[in-house]
């Protein structure tokens, strides 16, 4: 193991640990809000993977999050699923759906890649709402904590949740650690810098991206699928445009093509709009003018600033 | 009412928004052509000129008619204003890089829309149309005594939608003669054609684009205060536009304004005669993924023949 | 000798332009080609139709005897061709090592991919630039970093379009060395504007003018041909 590899393992492992041991040590309102934080953080991770590791910015993520949720949560209201298999329903129809979506969208590139994601997810979403007899529309329904029992463990039990938050977002991030340095992952940064090169170095560019936005939707997906699962609750809200953003503003503030920066702009945000909902409704103002400035003054997101200034390696 | 007057019923309400529609949309597409710039804000102006309409028609008083002649003026001008300006603050900046111009004007999108909700509040509100007399109308169908003339129940239109739809073609042949008649238009043609061939002619690029997203954005205003008076000004009522007029720029092919009025009359007239027979939600279901699917295999559009 | 590269009546027209018009290309196995012609002869659009990059009009393309003329450009680099940019096109913002691995490692693995990169860079003389981000080499260096790149695929045939270009001398002396270490074990396809390289390198010679095969022969018979001359190397000359 070279030192630059042990140092990546501190740094990511360090944070883990961190993470860990919080839940001892929070008081229950940050207790609650990290358990949220690390199950967003899961969704921006597999968002990154698509636009920071890849380059293709897609504005549609919110279907393959609202796939998982709806996939678990109609899975054990109307399918009487437990929530083992109802989770792996989740995570498969986030595996069909972005590869579905990446068998169309990836015949287009740039502003159009950005407006065909946009258009899939919002029909998404309408659909969501035309079968608002299944799925409630807007108001959403609710999964009842007795059928959030995995393996006699009571999920909505805030150590329990706590607990599953932390799982899937130390799977996630180690799945995009491990991805990133292997071979497949360099060739979807290489396809970022440029993509004509790496056709000319003898890779089928197409299926890279094609596997990179199916691995992207399905974390995604494992993602909307927790996060109905662990706060016992799916909405058509989560399908909406506002859900694509999200990942975008999280990614981009902590810095695309980052493996921490997803949390760290996940942390920032999530904090952030925390704060101002208190004094405002109009919270959002808050993310508006975030994306805005971040395009302007720090396209680097924060973990990129410190990749570009303190340590070139920070993979 | 039976069905052929109520589809004539559908096609007039269906014109209205037919006109709505292609001047927000040649906003967009004038956008899009000249500068290349994916409007993600576009649907915020259109509230914002529904919105301003509202605030001046209310501050000003008197007669309806005054204080919405007042609006057609001021709110196009004052949301062009704010649109030049987000250009030369923001916009200009990003060099108009694409990719980052769309997550500004997102940024744009939520700064416009939550400021409306701190000030205007969440209630949506009327203005009141100048005039508004009620024009019945007739219809020839067969009766016990054979072909006639009446006017079924129901079947009517009032003069101020017919003006909407005056007004909106009036102000399309405006644009029209701005882009072909005038020196700003042919500014404006020349740098949509070649950039950097224009920077090299000396005409100040810099202005013609904060000038062309002024007027994308004034068009949508435009078009906001003359729907105001029919759908009540509301801080959320930029989502619809802003996704019809996508549909409209992206079917009558990218950056051309003829196809984009053919296509907005089109979609205008086919969403108020769809809207007979689906359910909205599934109309719009149906459109999106209709846009989705010619990005895919029509890239130039629909209707368009030139590459973007 | 059995011929690694056939064309047969490749042609590209662009909007009625005729770019390349029936072109009849052989490269035996080892031998160094060069592709030389005036500016806008067609050369760089014959190796994009040869590689993939471009679609043909019309012809055919066959490598190692198999038609090629279908293959998307991946799987032609696939099949043991390596083409290096005429625009240098590296990863500017990669290490000069990750740049040169991503071109290894599309036929090896682990630790293999160290020492093919360290080999290819050793070859033009890049091996202390390895942790550098390649966009902050200079031009010169990322010619030399594109050709690295090339060699670190260890193809049959290697394409470069206009190596040189910007080299200074002692890179130029050092790369003529190069091509002359590959002779025998990796067919090379040139284009090249310098002349000296040209007579120095290449085993034969084709010439393209205005999208057609004007001549082709050793250096020595090129030199001495009046068409060349009165088409190309009369300019030159000046």
């Amino acid at each position: 193991m070279t030192r630059q590899t042990a140092r990546i393992l501190a740094l990511h492992g360090g944070l883990l640990a961190v993470l860990f041991a919080a839940q001892f040590v929070l008081p229950a309102y940050h207790h609650g809000n990290l358990a949220r934080i690390m199950v967003l953080a899961s969704y921006a991770i597999g968002y990154n993977i698509l636009f920071g590791y890849t380059g293709l910015l897609s504005l549609g993520h919110a279907l393959f999050f609202a796939a998982g949720m709806y996939a678990m949560g109609l899975g054990i209201q109307y399918g009487g699923l437990s929530p083992a298999p109802a989770f792996l329903a989740g995570v498969v129809a986030g595996a069909l759906i972005s590869g579905a979506l990446a068998l169309l969208a990836l015949r287009t590139t740039g502003v159009a890649f950005m407006i065909v994601t946009l258009m899939f997810a919002q029909a998404g979403y309408l659909t969501i709402l035309y079968f608002g007899e299944y799925t409630r529309g807007d108001e959403g329904f609710v999964i009842q904590t007795a059928q959030r029992m995995l393996w006699g463990i009571n999920l909505s039990d805030p150590v329990n949740r706590y607990f599953a938050a932390f799982g899937l977002f130390a799977i996630s991030l180690s799945l995009s650690l491990w991805m990133v340095r292997a071979p497949f992952g360099r060739v979807l940064v290489a396809i970022r810098e440029n993509e004509d090169r790496v056709q000319m170095l003898g890779y089928d560019t197409y299926v890279h991206k094609l596997g990179a936005m199916v691995v992207s939707g399905t974390i995604s997906a494992a993602a909307g699928a927790a996060y109905g699962l662990l706060f016992g609750y799916a909405g058509a809200s989560f399908a909406s445009v506002q859900y694509s953003i999200f990942p975008l503003l999280w990614v981009l503030l902590g810095g695309a093509g980052t493996v921490l920066g997803p949390f760290i702009g996940t942390l920032f945000m999530f904090y952030l709009i925390d704060l101002s909902s208190g004094v405002t409704t109009a919270y959002m103002l808050i993310a508006g003018v975030v994306l805005v400035a971040l395009t302007l003054f720090a396209p680097q997101g924060l973990a990129g600033e410190v990749r570009r200034r303190v340590w070139r390696g920070l993979p | 009412m039976e069905l052929g007057p109520y589809i004539l019923l559908a096609s007039l309400e269906g014109a209205v928004t037919a006109a709505v529609l292609a001047l927000t949309a040649v906003g967009l597409s004038l956008v899009f052509g000249v500068m290349r710039v994916v409007n993600i804000a576009h649907g915020e102006f259109f509230m914002l000129g529904a919105v301003i309409a509202w605030w001046v028609a209310n501050s000003i008083g008197g007669p309806p008619a005054m204080g919405f002649a007042a609006a057609l003026v001021i709110a196009p001008l004052v949301v062009g204003t704010i649109a030049a300006a987000a250009d030369m603050t923001i916009l200009k900046r990003l060099e108009y890089d694409p990719e980052r111009t769309i997550v500004a004007t997102i940024g744009l999108l939520y700064i416009l829309q939550q400021l409306t909700l701190m000030t205007y509040g969440p209630d949506a509100r009327p203005v009141e149309a100048p005039f508004n007399q009620r024009l019945a109308l007739p219809w020839i169908g067969r009766t016990e005594t054979g072909w006639e003339m009446y006017y079924p129940w129901g079947l009517s239109t009032t003069t101020y939608k017919l003006a909407v739809i005056g007004a909106a073609a009036a102000v399309l042949g405006g644009v029209w003669a701005m882009m072909a008649r005038t020196r700003i238009g042919l500014l404006m043609r020349a740098t949509q054609a070649d950039r950097d061939m224009a920077l090299a002619f000396g005409i100040p690029v810099e202005k013609v684009y904060a000038l062309v997203f002024g007027i994308g954005a004034g068009l949508a205003a435009l078009a906001a205060v003359l729907i105001v008076p029919i759908q009540q000004a509301h801080y959320l009522m930029g989502a619809d536009p802003l996704l019809l007029s996508f549909i409209v720029v992206i079917i009558g092919g990218l950056g051309s304004l003829p196809g984009t009025v053919v296509a907005a009359i089109l979609i205008g007239l086919s969403d108020g005669i769809i809207s007979v027979f689906f359910s909205p939600t599934l109309a719009k279901i149906l459109a999106t993924l209709l846009v989705g699917l010619v990005l895919v295999f029509r890239p130039n559009g629909l209707f368009g023949t030139r590459a973007p | 000798m059995s011929a690694l590269l056939s064309t047969r009546a490749l042609s590209k027209h662009f909007d009625g332009l005729v770019a390349v018009s029936d072109v009849d290309l052989d490269l035996t196995v080892g031998e160094v080609r060069a592709l030389i012609g005036p500016n806008g002869a067609g050369k760089t659009t014959l190796v994009g139709m040869i590689c993939g990059r471009i679609a043909p009009s019309s012809g055919t393309v066959a490598f190692d005897g198999r038609d090629i003329t279908a293959l998307p450009a991946h799987k032609r680099i696939g099949l043991g061709m390596a083409y290096t940019f005429q625009i240098t096109s590296v990863f500017a913002r990669l290490s000069v090592r990750e740049n040169v691995a991503l071109a290894a490692r599309r036929r090896l693995a682990g630790g293999h991919v160290d020492s093919a990169v360290h080999e290819a860079l050793a070859q033009v003389g890049l091996e202390e630039r390895a942790g550098e981000e390649a966009g902050n080499l200079s031009y010169g260096h990322q010619r030399l970093l594109e050709i690295a790149m090339g060699l670190a695929q260890a193809p049959r045939l290697l394409i470069l379009d206009e190596p040189t270009q910007g080299l200074s001398e002692g890179e130029i002396a050092r790369f003529t060395g190069l091509i002359g270490g590959l002779r025998g074990q990796t067919t090379v396809l040139l284009i090249e504007h310098n002349m000296r390289v040209v007579w120095d390198v290449a085993d034969r010679v084709t010439v393209l003018n205005f999208g057609e095969v004007l001549a082709e022969g050793t250096p020595q018979e090129i030199h001495e041909n009046r068409a060349v001359q009165a088409a190309y190397l009369g300019t030159e000359a000046g």
